[in-house]
């Protein structure tokens, strides 16, 4: 049980990457990944849109803060092992991809695929998001108190 | 009797084709790009996804492209092809306050825990035009310090530690959606804030600035601002859990306005709540100001006839595509209409000169 909890967690965090990853760095480093398998769709990428939610005050009551694009696929590799993909825009070749590296994490190419697309990405995902946050943190106000009237 | 014309066909092609050309403007100057629009227009980009209701950078910059930067008819294009997708479901709502900030300000506490964060701002800029841009010129570096890891915590939390503001209890009520159930009124709190969040950013604009001048006073600080990107999860159904299905940029914007207290409660600060798509500044600390005026009656105040206090005033008329769409309309054939107008004016008149001439001849 406590297993199963560990792998549900491990594909939700590489669906997440995928989902959120940049679409030409994504196709760019499944390019490179030579041992593509064959597969059949169970369904064909499909775009369409979700209602995204935010809360009003930030905690309180849901409401609809209106929508955004997502592409999703399924496809089964030919041992049978079934991949999906729900990713973030409209591009097809995204999804496809998304969909084959979530089937192969569930084989035995797992490590590979790990280590030739899924940790690339993410340190590319975490420089980014870590550069901006640096960005921003150079602008960050520093307060001094000026010498008061008063105590002259 | 009713006749039915037809015609303008060949009218109508020529004056598109004209109309592509008009768009592309003078061909030796150098085309632009969907990715050029996305990138260097992006606050344009930001508007057409808020008012068109739908996050996507680069359908938004085709749609700019396509409009001739007339961002009304870009959020229409927006708003039109956002009927064509199957809605896959609803997310989960965002969580702001793992937002990753690129800019968080507080108006009311200077040394608010994470700071002051000014962003990408236009603010404390001298409004004086730089000429330096219309040369070409590569970017400055831009500094860098120690980036903060942990999430920013949000202001408000401070107020409510010591019971100083009112809370926004957790509730997990499923929000209607106006874009699939028509407006009634009363309207609740999330209906008028989904209405809000996609309106006009000029129309919500002026609805606040009317409550600041006086017209339903609430006093407002902006408690906090904050812009940044915040991750959006869905319950999946094949998968039996929720993933991330992407991220998306946010402005948020929390007020702290007029307290108000009574015998039995002491006084405690109220809020008005702003969120709206992309980097959205004006338009969320707007939001925030109307949805705090139209809590009059939640909040036990006195309906002062304001326009900002009246929910179907400001519901029924903050959406531009509506409004254009009914406003233009009138420019379109109304032959038939006007017809039976003028026959009435010329009957009126008619019987007016008849009856002066009557008159004329009783004398």
């Amino acid at each position: 049980m406590a297993d199963e909890t560990a792998d549900t967690e491990r594909r939700k965090a590489w669906m997440s990457l995928l989902a959120k990853a940049p679409e030409a760095e994504l196709l760019e480093l499944w390019a490179a990944y030579d041992d593509a398998p064959g597969f059949d769709w169970l369904r064909a990428p499909e775009a369409g849109g979700v209602m995204v939610r935010g809360r009003l005050g930030g905690t309180g009551a849901p409401f609809n803060l209106g929508e955004m694009t997502v592409t999703r696929c399924s496809l089964s590799l030919a041992d049978g092992t079934v991949g999906h993909a729900y990713v973030q825009g409209r591009s097809k070749a995204k999804a496809e991809a998304a969909a084959l590296i979530d089937a192969l994490m569930q084989t035995g190419a797992a490590a590979d695929v790990q280590g030739r697309i899924l940790a690339p990405l993410g340190n590319l995902v975490a420089d980014r998001a870590s550069r901006r946050a640096a960005k921003a943190a150079a602008t960050k106000v520093d307060f001094f108190t000026m010498v008061r009237g008063d105590n002259a | 009797m009713y006749v039915a014309v037809k015609g303008g066909e060949r009218a109508i092609d020529n004056a598109h084709a004209w109309l592509a050309e008009e768009r592309r403007g003078d061909l030796s100057v150098a085309e632009l790009s969907i990715a050029q629009i996305r990138e260097q227009l992006s606050l344009a980009v930001n508007r057409v996804m808020a008012e068109g209701s739908l996050f996507d950078p680069d359908l938004a910059a085709l749609a700019i492209k396509q409009s001739r930067g007339d961002l009304i008819e870009a959020i229409f294009l927006i708003r039109a092809y956002r009927t064509t997708l199957p809605r896959f479901g609803m997310t989960r709502p965002v969580e702001t306050g793992e937002m990753r900030c690129d800019r968080r300000i507080s108006a009311t506490f200077k040394d608010a825990p994470g700071g002051q964060v000014l962003g990408p701002t236009f603010d404390y800029t001298h409004r004086l035009l730089d000429f330096k841009l219309a040369a070409e010129g590569e970017p400055v570096p831009v500094p860098e310090a120690e980036g903060r890891a942990e999430p920013t915590p949000h202001i408000t939390e401070f107020l409510a530690d010591e019971d100083l503001i009112q809370t926004e209890p957790r509730d997990d009520t499923e929000p209607r959606d106006i874009t699939r159930q028509p407006m009634s009124y009363p309207a609740d709190r999330a209906t008028r804030a989904q209405a809000l969040t996609r309106g006009d950013e000029g129309f919500v604009l002026s609805l606040a600035y009317s409550t600041q001048r006086g017209y339903a006073k609430n006093h407002a600080f902006v408690g906090e601002l904050r812009i940044g990107m915040v991750d959006v999860e869905m319950e999946i159904p094949e998968l039996g859990f929720a993933i991330d299905i992407g991220e998306v940029q946010l402005t948020e914007c929390e007020t702290v306005n007029q307290f108000k207290g009574s015998k039995t409660e002491p006084p405690q600060f109220t809020r008005g709540y702003g969120l709206v798509f992309g980097q959205t500044e004006r338009k969320a600390i707007s939001m925030a100001l109307v949805d705090r005026a139209l809590r009059w009656e939640e909040l036990g105040e006195d309906d002062k006839g304001a326009p900002a206090q009246d929910e179907e005033f400001v519901l029924s008329h903050c959406d531009n595509i509506q409004a254009t769409g009914f406003l233009e309309h009138i420019k379109l054939p109304h032959y038939v209409d006007f017809q039976s107008e003028l026959e009435l004016v010329r009957k009126m008149r008619r019987e007016a000169a008849d009856a002066a001439a009557a008159r004329e001849a009783a004398q």
